[in-house]
């Protein structure tokens, strides 16, 4: 049952699956992936399966290197030397590490939607339609289209239909950061990694964006990192708990907030550290 | 014990107060020696501003608003003709040609610096840059007068005369002949000596890019230059413009080195490869042996100079002003 959740505890664990949804097929593969910030070896021998259309959550407390596992899927550590990853990494039939990858093809595959809110220093309508004209040439009405589709995704159309020219950094907290939902959603990837992505954010703005992750999830595989348990319980179909940059439990969400088959992955979730 | 914590009790309050008007003694001291080194800003400016005024009155009362567009300068004719055309021609030319080559450049070298600089080479060129910030501009003449000049004069100049020999408007800008001394020679030395403002100005601000915004940028796709182009000097531009203003500034009135270099000829050519003259290299060529009318003369131009630097900014911030509503701020 759960064989595509391969990691190295859960699947010694044995105990009977409370599945709420079906094994999806798998988007991207995890192997025996290990990284390295110049000496530090930060995440150790990870193996896990992000399953197409699910949620997968990744909790475990500061420093565990969830964010890290993150930043791989989209090879954003490339920005900074003395970062490496080695193991395997499949996108569909496309291997991440592959030092010849075309990154910009990749992070165009794999969006990414950050801690803070990061509107770009442009309008709301040119927030969205940058991304897009970066890979199309497209007409202006067409493109009209695709920015209301996006905002409309990104469940922010009402609010900014009237404003699409006033500067994306005049919205609120919360706004900036479903704008940077829809400029995520806008070009169209295949996988939206979020870190963190509400914990600059109140709690309304928080049920928001929740919601919406919910909602993108229809469409697109979905990573999120979160130091919130009950966000995490809330959003995800799977839960991942790393520690000390290890991955120790991975298993479907219920599971993992009920019946736990590691003691620190219920000492975590039982607030005893963290 | 009793006795001693009524001591306590009386004394409290009334050190209190005590100390109280101690700090405020020294809070008003401070109020006021803040606000007289403010104020010593003003009364500054403001005498030089009169002092320009009173020397410049007599060549003012002589020769009017038509200094302004008199090309002629003759102060030993009799009666003595002085304008300030050339001499204003010139400093706006070479400063604007200085900042054609020193903001693509200076950018460039910051952009490069900040953005993909390996680690290693970021220091060599972070301290050329400031090292050519410390070198003192009547060093840059005498490079330029012995070793740009001639080199400009020998090859590069007769090159650009022949390319565009016959070509209207570019024939006129880039005509013969080559000459060690010349408006070009200047604006090149002034770009090399105002580069290391903007970049190190640039370099600073772009440091201040959060590095989020930027992954946020590479995280939609986006190459290096889309980044930069669309995220990092979008985000910086108030301070970058801030270093092209200062740079700018330093370049109307650069002396040293564009007296070196210049030619000196009052004359308006309208090839950038001929002689010219700036306000300021009029005037620190001409002062000592000047008096009367000429000197006063000397010092009008000075006044245009002010003027003219005033004005500059102002359209400079005129523009940033413009730039900030059109981003919709």
């Amino acid at each position: 049952m759960s064989d595509l959740s391969v990691s190295s505890m859960s699947a010694a664990g044995g105990l009977p699956q409370t599945a709420a949804l079906p094994e999806a097929p798998p988007k991207v593969t995890v192997r025996n992936l290990n990284f390295y910030y110049g000496e530090h070896h930060a995440l150790k021998n990870i193996n896990l399966t992000l399953g197409a259309n699910r949620v997968t959550a990744f909790i475990g407390p500061s420093g565990c290197g969830k964010s890290t596992l993150l930043r791989i899927f989209n090879r954003m550590y490339d920005l900074y030397p003395g970062q490496r990853a080695t193991g395997q990494l499949m996108l569909d039939q496309t291997n991440i590490l592959d030092p010849r990858l075309d990154l910009n093809l990749l992070r165009a595959r794999v969006g990414m939607v950050f801690q803070k809110p990061t509107p770009f220093p442009m309008t709301i309508y040119e927030n969205i339609a940058f991304g897009i004209r970066l890979y199309e040439k497209i007409s202006k009405s067409e493109m009209d289209g695709r920015v209301e589709k996006a905002l409309r995704g990104g469940a922010l159309w009402n609010e900014v239909k009237d404003k699409l020219n006033a500067s994306g950094l005049s919205l609120s907290g919360g706004q900036q950061q479903r704008l940077c939902i829809a400029r995520t959603v806008a070009v169209r990837p295949e996988v939206i990694l979020f870190d963190e992505p509400c914990s600059a954010l109140d709690p309304i703005s928080t049920a928001k964006v929740e919601e919406l992750i919910q909602e993108l999830s229809e469409d697109y595989t979905i990573a999120i990192v979160t130091h919130n348990m009950q966000q995490a319980a809330r959003v995800s179909d799977k839960t991942a708990f790393m520690y000390l940059g290890e991955l120790i439990e991975f298993d479907d969400t219920s599971k993992i907030f009920t019946s736990p088959t590691d003691r620190r992955t219920q000492d975590y979730i039982t607030g005893r550290f963290g | 014990m009793a006795v001693q914590s009524d001591v306590i009790d009386d004394a409290g309050p009334y050190d209190r107060a005590k100390a109280l008007s101690a700090f405020k003694l020294g809070d008003v001291t401070f109020y006021w020696i803040t606000r007289l080194s403010a104020i010593s800003v003003l009364l500054i400016l403001g005498g030089i501003i009169i002092s320009l005024i009173v020397g410049a009155f007599p060549a003012m009362k002589e020769f009017g608003v038509s200094f302004l567009w008199t090309q002629r300068w003759a102060p030993s004719a009799d009666p003595p003709v002085l304008g300030a055309l050339g001499p204003m021609y010139g400093t706006l030319v070479t400063s604007f040609i200085a900042m054609l080559i020193a903001i693509p450049v200076g950018l460039g070298i910051a952009i490069f610096l900040t953005e993909l600089c390996p680690q290693w080479l970021r220091r060599p060129i972070g301290m050329a840059i400031e090292l050519l910030a410390g070198i003192p501009s009547i060093i840059y003449g005498m490079w330029g007068f012995f070793v740009l000049g001639p080199f400009l004069a020998n090859t590069f100049q007769p090159f650009m005369i022949k390319i565009f020999d016959g070509v209207p408007v570019l024939g006129a800008i880039f005509a013969g002949p080559p000459s060690y001394l010349s408006l070009f020679n200047a604006a090149l030395i002034l770009a090399i000596m105002v580069l290391p403002f903007i970049t190190s100005i640039s370099v600073d601000v772009f440091k201040t890019v959060p590095p989020v915004l930027k992954e946020a940028a590479y995280g939609v796709g986006c190459t290096t230059w889309e980044v930069v182009r669309s995220v990092v000097i979008p985000y910086t531009r108030v301070g970058v413009i801030g270093g092209v203003m200062l740079a700018l500034g330093r370049a109307l009135g650069e002396t040293m080195a564009v007296t070196f270099i210049i030619g000196n000829s009052f004359r308006i050519s309208s090839s950038i490869f001929a002689p010219g003259t700036t306000i300021s290299a009029a005037i620190a060529s001409e002062f000592a042996e000047s008096d009367g009318l000429h000197q006063s003369g000397l010092i009008l131009l000075g006044l245009l100079l002010f003027v003219l630097t005033f004005f500059v900014l102002a359209a400079a911030r005129l523009m940033l002003m413009r730039l900030e509503k059109k981003a919709g701020n």
